[in-house]
């Protein structure tokens, strides 16, 4: 999912200390935050930010696009399904912890209803030069600025070091989408590939993969047919293999999950893979992927 | 993920309504050789383990007298079975099978909801059973919302090459598990094998469940009522206090030291040790609250006499850098490590951060995150050379 300067945010949960200090940030990156929500605290402004007491009120007062949920684990199920029965069209979720059976309710109801979910347990999605809807530092140039390398990672902190790798070698984001770490997520590695793929303003990808499961192997087949230039790293090569009890686990992904099954399938999708972050924008340049970042601040 | 004990995944299933053999958890060769005479003489032994491939191992063994199981259990107890030392055996009738099935209940990421699965050739490695015969191995996503509907289950039990007359039991035991699966938060709950007996019963041999962590606070109940005690996490004792204190926290046998916050960078700062010739001591993630965690979190990386230097890479997006970085001037400033160490730190809050690092250790951190690296591979280098 990308989300533009133009679309209306909504902030569930905008009354929390977190709630407060990010629709802040998330205002200072450009994000159109149009109404927030917090149970029994409807009427207040926070930050200008007109707040409800349900989502339900939020959707018929305002044009929502997109929702962004601070609320604890054990209530996201409930403040996804909200939104979802409003209309919103996309919801980022940035919980961890989140019971997997939620998790996986709260996507059955999204999906029945066309609704996108970014989450659980991601940092959220930057389009530099438009919005920031999450907890990613957005507005800190040295990180982020407007460019043409779309970004798909599951985990925000490594994410934040990709960011601005690139800016140092002289490339900007057209959009940094935190998947998530979850094992059960609402965009997985190639819907979000996906997205990039459709997105007029990304000219390469840089996937930012980790071990476990088998979303980056999923994912090759779409790169390969894409043809869009790919680099990708994927964490945790070198840690050591996790215990797993039961086989079940193992059937879905069906060998799948390990550093080299990651590796040899996007290298055979034509993916440039690195070992280490700083690798990145000269594997970019050496697929001729042009600079196009402002010096970095 | 917490990983029950077989007894006590049947513990669950039993209360399902789904049969299990008669059996008696014991703690002594003494006692298995009373619970064998009381259930007849023909018993299994199996060690109560949270491992796959106990029969293999020679964990699950079937004797004839109680003698027999005194010298099994002998044996058992105290051994080493996958990483896990035996402290209890379940001690259970002998079932006669006329065939072994294959069932269980999982957390999908494709589908992202429950899956079932269901195969005749139960017994063996399911895997063997996914690679080389996958057309035996039959799968059915499940609407959690909805739940396993019993049309639904008779429709993939079906689809199993079973015998039609058993059809109906057998759907009504996955229906039960997936109540099993549902009511307890399982990630994972699966049978293998699931008997069908000389006399037509449905019983589950074995039993492995898996609770979602995230739903201790509303499973509490589940688990407090589960006979016997939880398997204690794999692990070393320093793991295992770690994860006590809320820290992940896993053992390298190298001599850089790693502090970092999030997986993903922490699985990167300890690549990039690799990458750049140096072995890391141990995987630390300290996550947004490190404030509270940054001394015991520094105490664990230090309590490995082999660290020799100590890398601190920070990257804050949620988590503020600021923030984290006075928790470990603190932990420092309390232990006084006598080893070189590299900082990093970008992200949020990482002005604050670098100026609070300057002011009170006179170092500055590392602009890029790979000289950071080289310069505690460095150190520990130098160090070891130093030592010998």
């Amino acid at each position: 999912m990308i989300i533009t300067g133009d679309d209306g945010v909504l902030v569930q949960g905008i009354t929390g200390k977190q709630g407060r200090f990010w629709t802040e940030r998330m205002q200072a990156c450009g994000t159109r935050v149009v109404a927030g929500v917090s149970p029994g605290r409807g009427g207040q402004r926070i930050h200008e930010v007109p707040v409800y007491d349900s989502v339900a009120e939020a959707a018929v007062a305002h044009d929502i696009a997109a929702s962004v949920l601070f609320v604890p684990p054990l209530r996201a199920r409930t403040a996804v399904v909200d939104a979802v029965e409003a209309g919103i069209g996309k919801v980022v979720c940035l919980a961890e912890h989140i019971p997997s059976h939620d998790v996986m309710a709260m996507l059955a109801a999204a999906r029945a209803a066309g609704t996108r979910v970014l989450g659980p347990n991601t940092a959220g999605l930057v389009v530099p030069g438009e919005a920031s809807v999450g907890i990613m530092p957005g507005f800190a140039p040295n990180i982020f600025a407007k460019g043409t390398v779309g970004v798909v990672s599951r985990s925000g902190s490594l994410g934040t070091l990709v960011s601005m790798d690139l800016i140092t070698s002289g490339y900007g984001q057209s959009a940094f989408i935190g998947i998530g770490g979850d094992p059960i997520l609402g965009t997985t590695t190639r819907e979000a590939i996906a997205t990039l793929v459709d997105h007029d303003g990304t000219d390469a990808i840089v996937v930012v993969g980790e071990i476990g499961g088998a979303m980056e192997e999923d994912a090759a087949e779409l790169i390969a047919a894409s043809g869009v230039p790919t680099v990708a790293f994927i964490a945790g090569r070198t840690a050591p293999p996790h215990r797993r009890m039961g086989h079940a686990g193992a059937i879905v992904t069906a060998g799948a999950g390990s550093g080299e099954s990651k590796v040899a399938a996007l290298r055979a999708a034509g993916a440039t893979v690195v070992d280490i972050p700083s690798q990145i924008g000269p594997a970019l340049a050496a697929l001729e992927v042009m600079p196009t970042a402002r010096e970095a601040a | 993920m917490v990983d029950l004990l077989e007894h006590q995944g049947k513990h669950l299933l039993r209360e399902a309504g789904i049969a299990v053999p008669r059996g008696t958890l014991v703690s002594s060769p003494a006692d298995a050789a009373h619970a064998a005479e009381r259930l007849g003489g023909r018993v299994v032994c199996k060690a109560q383990v949270p491992a796959g491939r106990r029969g293999k191992a020679g964990a699950v063994q079937l004797v004839t007298s109680p003698a027999e199981a005194h010298d099994i259990a002998t044996r058992l107890f105290g051994s080493d079975v996958g990483g896990h030392r035996v402290e209890s055996l379940l001690v259970e009738e002998a079932v006669d099978i006329a065939a072994e099935l294959y069932a269980a209940i999982l957390n999908d990421p494709v589908s992202k909801g429950p899956l079932v699965l269901l195969s005749a050739d139960g017994g063996m490695e399911i895997e063997e059973v996914s690679a080389t015969r996958p057309e035996r191995l039959h799968k059915l996503a499940v609407d959690i919302r909805t739940g396993l509907e019993p049309n639904a289950a008779l429709t993939l039990v079906r689809r199993s090459a079973l015998p039609t007359d058993v059809a109906d039991p057998v759907a009504a035991a996955l229906t039960r598990l997936y109540r099993v699966y549902r009511d307890t938060d399982a990630s994972l709950v699966e049978v293998n094998p699931l008997v069908l007996t000389e006399a037509g019963d449905v019983v589950a041999i074995d039993a492995k469940v898996s609770i979602d962590t995230a739903a201790a606070p509303r499973q509490q109940h589940t688990l407090d009522t589960l006979p016997g005690v939880l398997p204690i996490e794999p692990g070393t004792d320093l793991e295992r206090e770690a994860a006590r204190l809320g820290l992940q926290f896993i053992e390298l046998d190298g001599d850089v030291g790693v502090l970092a916050n999030g997986a993903g960078l922490t699985m990167t700062t300890v690549d990039a040790i690799s990458h750049f010739g140096g072995k890391p001591a141990n995987f630390l993630e300290i996550g947004g609250d490190a404030y509270t965690k940054a001394t015991p979190a520094l105490r664990l990386v230090l309590s490995n006499p082999n660290v020799r230097s100590l890398l601190v890479n920070f990257c804050g997006a949620f988590a503020r850098t600021d923030v984290m970085t006075e928790g470990v001037l603190n932990a420092i400033d309390e232990l006084r490590p006598e080893i070189p160490i590299a900082f990093t730190i970008h992200g949020t809050g990482e002005r604050e951060a670098i100026a609070l690092v300057r002011d009170r250790l006179g170092i500055t951190p590392h602009d890029q995150m790979d000289d950071a690296v080289r310069a505690a591979v460095t150190a520990a280098r130098e160090r070891q050379e130093v030592a010998s």
